[in-house]
């Protein structure tokens, strides 16, 4: 996968505006355009002519209230939902079904509890599971999450956490462009979340793609984004870079600064 | 008869069980007093030479076989009372033999070679029955959990005939196959395919949807999301309902068998009631819950082998 994207030349706007740390040139993570998104649920209109841009190997961070729309903006992005108006652009090509280049990580872990742990990272190959290669890599990628020794365990023997760590390596077998993270972290415990929080982070320095976070934790998202955007009234009501070298350390007073920033921000639009 | 009185003026205070203890040895023992009633009624199932006074590792031993045993604890004293019951002339043998006479005619009839071809035939038509039925509930419950066509098409005229006893097509049966095979066949397949066909259906339906979301996302192709994710899923209450298919096969075999049959254990047992030998009659039922057993040993041993998963069946 990574061969067949690599000669695909980016968009010279995909790198306009990207401002985290520097990262290698031929990304293969994807840049994502949405214009214009409309999503409704009844007579409620959660996304209102939305624009977004990600450009490619971004780390977005998408914070808001509770019902803002952010974990609905990330299924549309994901190839999960149908919009009811707008386009995604992956790159400069438009998409009609995400679901090939982008994957996402659940609130919950959602392992297929009858495979063992090797095989539920298996999940992410796609065709190529049952090969060879496609094998060494599944285990080479459990490997990076710390769970070697756990491979052919089943998924209930493991702690909320684990479980997690199975699921990240179970989309990063699968090379996303995008990696879309639905409030992954959202269950686990304030170490374990830390600790998942700096495995994301090698694990999307060392793959190059790009990450939408969706949380409603702002200093998880100062700690890992390059960029935070606030969503309001279904659309971006805030937009800010986060250029904060990494690792980042939760003490700086840099950190501190931004994450009440962005709290404050969020409590006056109650 | 003098014993009678005595068994049943018992004090209250005496157990049951050791009055009639008391018999078999022929004089009280100092066991009858044992303070744990466990280790008593172990030690006259399992070890028949007990001393009042065992030694520590000889009694941990008792407990240790009784606690693997415990199961089968109330069938033997079931057995036991029953045989002394008849042995002293408490229940006549005409209406209920003593386990030993049901043991002699079990051992005449298979000498014979009646017994076995009795259970060769009682046990092929449950098969057959089991999987003809069960195996077009199977499929039919997994098509209508998987296809709203069909299940549009099938469901409410399932659901309709599925408030029908099969067991009052009877007559009808009879009239259709005589008491050919085919009517056999027909009945316990009719019987068992309610069981598998709602319980598959149940369970392709609760199959978590999150888990299917997920492999959609991963790009699963239906065939790879049916053997993967739908099947596995579905699988534990698949076999609820074949447990369930399992009891309403051989309730369905016996009645067939005695009302519309010239062979198997349900006909052997109208024979033997014609010519009032109950103790071939008691035999068929044993027979028939020994197959039950068996039936439900097999089902344990699937679910532990197609199952591990399940936290139940993890050591």
């Amino acid at each position: 996968m990574m061969t067949r994207f690599a000669g695909s030349a980016l968009p010279a706007e995909a790198l306009a505006g990207f401002e985290g740390a520097p990262r290698g040139e031929a990304s293969p993570g994807a840049a994502v355009t949405a214009r214009g998104l409309v999503k409704r649920y009844g007579d409620k209109i959660v996304l209102n002519a939305l624009d977004l841009h990600a450009p490619a190997g971004q780390f977005l961070a998408v914070v808001g209230r509770s019902g803002c729309g952010k974990s609905t903006l990330l299924r549309l992005l994901a190839g999960l939902d149908e919009a009811d108006g707008g386009r995604i652009f992956f790159g400069d090509r438009e998409v009609n079904d995400a679901r090939r280049l982008a994957r996402v990580m659940f609130q919950e872990a959602r392992l297929l509890p009858w495979a063992s742990v090797l095989a539920n990272v298996e999940v992410g190959l796609g065709r190529e599971r049952g090969s060879a290669p496609g094998r060494g890599r599944a285990v080479e990628t459990l490997e990076s999450v710390g769970l070697a020794d756990r491979a052919s365990d089943w998924p209930s023997a493991l702690s909320g956490g684990q479980r997690q760590r199975v699921a990240l390596a179970r989309a990063l077998v699968s090379q996303p462009r995008l990696l879309a993270l639905d409030e992954p972290l959202g269950a686990l415990d304030a170490l374990t979340r830390i600790e998942m929080q700096q495995l994301l982070e090698s694990a999307w320095r060392r793959e190059l793609f790009t990450a939408i976070l969706v949380t409603h934790d702002v200093a998880e998202a100062v700690a890992l984004a390059d960029r935070i955007v606030l969503l309001e009234d279904g659309g971006v009501a805030l937009d800010v870079a986060i250029n904060l070298p990494r690792p980042r350390r939760r003490g700086a007073a840099e950190f501190g600064a931004l994450v009440d920033r962005i709290l404050g921000r969020l409590l006056r639009s109650a | 008869m003098e014993w009678k009185v005595e068994f049943l003026g018992a004090p209250a205070n005496k157990p049951l069980w050791s009055a009639y203890q008391k018999d078999l040895r022929g004089a009280p023992s100092q066991e009858s007093r044992a303070k744990n009633r466990m280790t008593r009624v172990a030690s006259v199932d399992f070890d028949s030479s007990t001393d009042a006074v065992a030694a520590p590792s000889r009694r941990r031993a008792v407990v240790a076989v009784a606690s693997g045993a415990s199961k089968w604890l109330v069938p033997a004293l079931v057995v036991a009372l029953w045989q002394g019951a008849s042995r002293f002339g408490l229940i006549s043998d005409t209406l209920l033999p003593a386990p030993t006479s049901v043991l002699a005619a079990g051992w005449r009839l298979a000498r014979s070679g009646e017994l076995a071809a009795n259970i060769e035939i009682s046990f092929l038509r449950a098969i057959a029955g089991l999987v003809v039925g069960g195996g077009i509930g199977l499929a039919l419950g997994l098509a209508n959990g998987l296809s709203k066509l069909s299940e549009d098409l099938t469901d409410s005229t399932l659901q309709m005939i599925r408030n029908v006893p099969h067991l009052a097509l009877i007559p009808l049966v009879i009239v259709w196959f005589g008491i050919d095979e085919g009517a056999k066949l027909f009945l316990v397949a009719l019987g068992v395919f309610f069981p598998l066909y709602i319980n598959t259906l149940h369970g392709v339906r609760s199959v978590d949807p999150q888990l299917i979301e997920m492999a959609r996302s991963y790009e699963m192709s239906n065939r790879a999301l049916f053997w993967r994710v739908i099947l596995p899923g579905a699988l534990p209450s698949i076999f609820v309902g074949f447990r369930y298919a399992l009891g309403v096969m051989w309730l369905t075999l016996i009645v067939a068998e005695t009302i519309a049959a010239q062979s198997g254990i349900g006909y052997m047992a109208m024979q033997a009631r014609e010519f009032m030998m109950t103790d071939v009659v008691v035999l068929s039922i044993l027979i028939y819950a020994l197959l039950g057993k068996f039936a439900d040993v097999i089902t344990r041993f699937l679910e532990r082998v197609c199952l591990p998963w399940r936290p139940a069946y993890q050591k």
